[in-house]
């Protein structure tokens, strides 16, 4: 049971300090599992992140899993993950409720246009740096048009869009082997 | 019967939705237009409460929508909506970890998918950018904003709060 309780607090405190993406989390992890717990080595960590990334779902979410379940099994991945979002649950709820009752207020409404100015400016930001990792050559650069064209122009929903990439990333390649 | 709804259409995010919590927002998009939970101009203000709150950025986006959508017991659905894919497939993934990561095929199906998700995400953020940027003046601060984020690189709060600032001095 303590290991449990020392997962889902070690993780709470993880998901409270975190603010961003999940890469704003790594430091924090290297210092609570790697340097003062032990629960995995540096090298896992970075391990842990290239498969978070590139399995489905949040990474932030996906690191958590796999710390807890090689600590401590299905309920210990359980207990990792569940500790990385309660504090967002909490302080989000607490934040949307009062919120909502402020939107009405001039100056909140005011302060949100211009937030959203700022937010904009940052998606952007984050949109480049995504694109020069992910766009590299004429394949991935062909991929990103047509898929921004089924999106925009056919209509396709986000979700069949990225099934459709997979099924083409599914296709056998046979270029290379001859 | 919402909760249920709700479920569902998070944990669809949480299997589809690959890499950051930035890539959760063109599912959001579509919830906002196929749902009347929240309207499409409240996302930006759900990116920019995310961004400066703590916890992962698409757990927060998750919890606003279903807190949007159905109250506190929405945010938790949600959440947990998000939460219950990744669970799922790391525990399966992490018995096969080291055999799958070699495993080229995967690799070259995130080869594809990867680029597919920045369209996404450009196609999102187009639809927030025409609500926010509207005319001259805010065409102007938005790109002062975007050289002042890509020429420093510091915390998304600061550009958030002078965001904010600026709103209130310029009557936005």
């Amino acid at each position: 049971m303590k290991i449990y309780l020392q997962l889902f607090w070690t993780f709470f405190k993880i998901g409270l300090f975190t603010f961003g993406g999940g890469y704003a989390m790594l430091p924090l992890l290297q210092d609570e599992v790697v340097r003062k717990k032990g629960w995995a080595s540096e090298n896992d960590l970075m391990d842990y992140y290239s498969l978070g990334q590139c399995t489905p779902g949040i990474i932030a979410i996906n690191v958590a899993t796999f710390i807890g379940y090689y600590r401590a099994g299905k309920s210990g991945a359980t207990a990792a993950t569940l500790g990385i979002v309660t504090p967002s649950v909490i302080v989000i709820t607490l934040i949307a409720a009062v919120l909502q009752k402020f939107m009405a207020n001039p100056y909140v409404a005011h302060a949100f246009e211009g937030i959203s100015l700022a937010v904009v400016a940052l998606i952007a930001d984050m949109l480049l740096d995504l694109g020069r990792k992910n766009i590299r050559d004429w394949l991935t650069a062909a991929v990103f048009v047509i898929a921004l064209g089924l999106m925009v122009i056919a209509g396709w929903s986000p979700a069949a869009v990225v099934l459709a990439a997979i099924a083409a990333g599914l296709i056998p390649q046979r270029e290379k082997k001859q | 019967m919402i909760y249920l709804i709700l479920f569902w259409e998070f944990f669809k995010i949480g299997l589809l939705a690959v890499g950051g919590g930035l890539a959760t927002l063109p599912f959001l998009f579509e919830l906002a237009e196929k749902y009347p939970w929240f309207d499409v101009k409240t996302l930006t203000d759900m990116v920019a409460i995310s961004e400066s709150t703590p916890g992962p950025l698409g757990v927060n986006m998750a919890t606003y929508a279903g807190f949007s959508a159905a109250g506190i017991s929405g945010g938790i659905v949600a959440t947990l909506g998000l939460v219950v894919p990744s669970l799922l497939i790391i525990i399966l993934l992490a018995k096969v970890m080291n055999r799958c990561r070699e495993n080229c095929r995967v690799q070259r199906v995130f080869y594809f998918i990867r680029p597919a998700v920045v369209a996404l995400i450009l196609g999102a953020s187009w639809h927030l950018a025409k609500l926010a940027v509207f005319d001259a003046k805010t065409a102007l601060i938005c790109l002062g904003m975007f050289a002042a984020v890509h020429y420093f690189k510091r915390s998304p709060i600061l550009y958030i709060c002078a965001g904010a600032v600026l709103g209130i001095v310029l009557k936005l």
